[in-house]
């Protein structure tokens, strides 16, 4: 109980808190500890002083726990049996999730995919292909539930009724973004919703590098699929490396920004990720038990047959396949719409990509 | 010696000009000078413009009662134009003038203080009714005549001064002015200073601006800056048809009203393309003011209404524009009644994909999730609605540059436009219907009759890409304008797998 009020703390960090924990001990040691010495800490900010000595007067632990139930949330420290194992092996372990839905087993593998919220469709497609595969052979997906890459694996995932934990930056009564509020619901069902925040916290921009080492820590494994040079993708990645985790990154094109920091995960020695296949192997799956991907035997007329061939998994636009195929704009248009409705070239404000 | 006097004139309201009788009387009593008749400010000063330029175009005054009454009364006048008919009547009510001549003339014109005739705007809008109001001849101001002559059939006086205006009731005499008839129709050739054939490469948009002239279909352009999308749009009237009589009537009664054609501009015969800032009002956009005048819209009647950095404009502006799209006209409401002005506008519009305008290029674009998200929720969703076209230009290249063979003229490209509408000119024989952005969602069953496989490609296409009935409809339309421009009487499958990729996303 008295857990429960330490990690209910607003404004009081996991830093905080430990330094508090080393001084005290015990989390009751800290709501009974007297004004005077709680002033004294240096690493306190006046403000997380006054907010440990209000909360020491007014927040009540049995009223904590009764109000996060009546709204569905959940609550374990890290001293109880069901916290994860393998987050608790980290040295910056939460002392306490909030969450909805239920936490990984003891022996579920977790696997962690990370990418850029602003992702290409190639990110977004391999993001959910590899989800797929994995889900199929019961890895639950840890991510963060983002725009982009996060978002589509979770959401591959969950619609392969496979099991996802998403770690949020905010309370786990908050849905960010607000767009994703029915994979939002839907982990719910298969997997939880997890934050280390006290329901009702903001979504504030510093607490998304400090989430990102819980998705390291629930994982086994990180892929990174998509991610610039210093992005939050790549410190998560960082988080994994201290923590031990294996990490594989999606290789991309020399000149894509969107794939620099993948292919300096590579060159610092992260798993290179060939293909699905080739990645279960690697995880010590066998492969028997995932389909074998569909040759695409397609039959097409000579004019869409160029512009398919033109179409790459590079996005072009109208104008750049009329020029190297040469056909008339109206016609590569019509070949276009028509390809678009065969569901063999997607579209992507203006652009075209397998 | 006659005591009373009437004059013909008349007011400019909106776009319509409503006649306006200007009666002068005067009696023996103590000497003044009285007005009435529901006056603005600008009307009530005729008085001291008005006895001035008497004076001084040698006509003496004794000192009388003289009242001046504008009929109807009950109808707001303002504008300058009195000013002459005032002078006028009183000089008739003086004796100066014969009565019996003034009866089938129409006069206006502003006065200065020496007597010279200024001109005034709405001229165009005012003579083009006369002729069914029994007038016979009218006296404008000098600089007004060619717009004058332009607009009916009745005999145009222009005059540079009281004192010629004076003379010509006396005598019937007037300098004849004939040099403007010779300067008619040079010029004719070459109208435009711009064509598509300044633009290398980009077939694309060139096809897209065809689909676009040929059903007059409102066309929305999406790019990073630099792309070229005003030299686009600027071209675009170049490649509409020609206006007719009807259309170039419709269109020079809006800029005469707006004192837009004066001297060499007598009407407007190509088709207008404006391209307001978008730091512009609503009010001046569609018009507004408590004598309502056009706005933006109205002056883009028939023609191109360009609108650069669209998320730019204020949501209020843009929502006023749904009216006019949807009705081709506007109305505004005052007190004084309701105004129309005409509004058929082809609306143009182009925005850059995000704030930094190189999404979906992510070696470029820095911009966050949020940030487009934001920047596109700028438009309303009923505004995109109204787009039939949306097409992405991107800035030429270099191979583009370096392609051989000469580019798409815009005379090329007006032919197939003309070509498509003629065959919709045809079909829509008798209707209300005039081309195929008009077609309304009942109309399409009847002509854009679908064929069996076609009408399985639409279902599977609302199916697949998750229509909604608007841009469901969207897309037969354009397919019907794309059928037109092959000359095709059925919709193929190709035209529909056409217009798909040129829907709204």
């Amino acid at each position: 109980m008295n857990w429960l009020w330490l990690c209910s703390l607003p404004g009081i960090y996991r830093k905080q808190t430990g330094q508090l924990l080393e001084y005290y001990q015990t989390p009751e040691a800290i709501r009974y500890a007297p004004q005077k010495e709680l002033e004294q800490m240096a690493f306190l900010s006046d403000k997380q002083k006054h907010a440990i000595l209000k909360a020491q007067k007014n927040m009540n632990p049995e009223e904590l726990a009764y109000k996060i139930e009546r709204t569905g949330i959940k609550f374990i420290s890290c001293c109880e049996n069901g916290y994860p194992r393998l987050l608790k092996q980290i040295s910056d372990y939460p002392y306490g999730l909030f969450y909805k839905g239920t936490l990984p087993q003891e022996e579920e593998h977790c696997l962690g995919i990370v990418g850029a919220r602003m992702c290409s469709n190639y990110g977004r497609k391999m993001a959910a292909e590899l989800s797929e595969a994995l889900s199929d052979h019961n890895i639950s997906i840890v991510s963060g539930m983002a725009y982009g890459i996060d978002g589509n694996a979770q959401a591959a995932c969950v619609s392969k009724k496979g099991k996802s934990y998403a770690i949020l930056g905010s309370g786990v009564d908050i849905c960010y973004p607000k767009e994703h509020r029915e994979l939002y619901e839907s982990i719910q069902e298969h997997g939880a919703v997890i934050s280390e925040y006290p329901p009702g916290t903001p979504v504030l921009p510093m607490h998304f590098p400090l989430r990102n080492r819980i998705i390291s820590g629930l994982s086994r494994e990180i892929i990174v699929v998509e991610a610039k040079k210093k992005s939050g993708s790549l410190i998560t990645a960082d988080c994994a490396l201290e923590q031990g985790r294996d990490i594989y990154a999606v290789p991309g094109r020399t000149e894509d920004a969107l794939s620099e920091g993948c292919n300096e995960l590579i060159a610092q020695g992260a798993g290179i990720i060939t293909g699905t296949e080739a990645l279960l192997q690697t995880l010590g799956l066998s492969t028997g038990k995932s389909k074998k991907r569909e040759k695409k035997n397609i039959l097409l007329a000579t004019a869409e047959n160029m512009v398919y061939i033109c179409v790459d998994s590079r996005p072009r636009t109208v104008q750049q396949i009329a020029r190297e195929t040469n056909l008339p704009a109206s016609e590569v248009m019509s070949v276009l719409g028509s390809l678009v409705m065969k569901g063999l070239v997607q579209e992507n404000s203006g652009y075209y990509s397998k | 010696m006659p005591v009373y006097s009437t004059v013909i004139s008349a007011s400019i309201y909106g776009v319509e000009s409503r006649l306006v009788r200007v009666e002068a009387d005067v009696s023996e009593g103590l000497p003044s000078f009285a007005m009435v008749g529901y006056l603005s400010t600008q009307v009530k000063e005729a008085q001291e413009r008005v006895r001035t330029a008497l004076k001084n175009s040698g006509i003496y005054l004794t000192p009388k009662k003289i009242a001046v009454n504008l009929a109807p009364a009950d109808l707001k006048k303002s504008g300058t134009g009195f000013d002459l008919p005032i002078a006028v009547a009183i000089a008739a009510a003086y004796g100066f003038i014969e009565n019996e001549i003034l009866k089938e003339t129409f006069i206006v014109g502003e006065l200065g203080l020496n007597g010279d005739v200024n001109p005034v705007p709405g001229i165009y809008t005012m003579i083009s009714e006369l002729k069914e109001q029994g007038c016979v001849r009218c006296i404008v101001p000098k600089e007004n005549v060619r717009e004058a002559r332009e607009a009916g059939q009745v005999e145009v006086i222009g005059v540079g001064s009281l004192q010629e205006a004076i003379v010509f009731f006396q005598t019937g005499k007037h300098e004849k002015e004939t040099s403007y008839e010779e300067q008619d129709e040079t010029g004719k050739e070459k109208k435009y200073k711009v064509d598509f054939a300044d633009i290398q490469g980009q077939e694309v948009i060139k096809r897209t601006a065809v689909i676009a002239a040929a059903g007059f279909h409102n066309l929305l352009m999406v790019g990073p800056p630099g792309a070229g999308k005003s030299m686009i749009a600027k071209r675009i009237p170049t490649i509409l048809p020609e206006m007719t009589r009807e259309e170039q009537k419709e269109v020079s009664k809006v800029y005469s009203v707006l004192g837009m054609l004066k001297g060499e501009r007598k009407t407007i015969t190509e088709r207008p393309f404006r391209a307001p800032h978008h730091t512009i009002s609503p009010q001046a956009l569609v018009g507004g003011g408590t004598i309502p005048r056009p706005g933006e819209v109205s002056m883009a009647h028939n023609g191109v209404l360009f609108l650069d950095e669209l998320p730019e404009f204020s949501r209020e502006t843009l929502e006023v524009l749904r009216q006019p799209l949807e009705e081709g006209k506007i109305e505004i409401s005052r007190t004084a009644g309701v105004c129309t002005f005409p509004s058929n506008i082809m609306l143009i519009a182009a925005m850059n994909p995000c704030p930094c305008g190189y999404f979906p290029d992510m070696n470029r674009c820095h911009c966050s999730h949020g940030a487009i998200a934001k920047y596109n929720n700028k438009i309303s969703g009923p505004l995109l609605d109204r787009m039939d076209l949306t097409i992405r230009v991107n800035p030429v290249s270099y191979d583009d540059l370096q392609e051989s063979g000469t580019p798409l003229s815009s005379a090329q490209m007006r032919k197939q436009v003309e070509r498509a509408r003629e065959i919709q000119q045809a079909r829509y024989e008798g209707t209300r219907l005039r081309f195929n952005a008009d077609l309304s969602s009942t109309d399409m069953e009847k002509y854009c009759f679908l064929k069996k496989e076609e009408k399985d490609l639409m279902k599977e296409a609302f199916e697949k890409l998750k229509l909604s009935a608007r841009s469901y409809h969207r897309i037969l339309k354009v397919s019907r304008t794309i059928a037109d421009l092959s000359g095709s009487e059925e919709i193929c499958q190709e035209h529909i797998h056409e217009a798909i990729c040129l829907r709204m996303k």
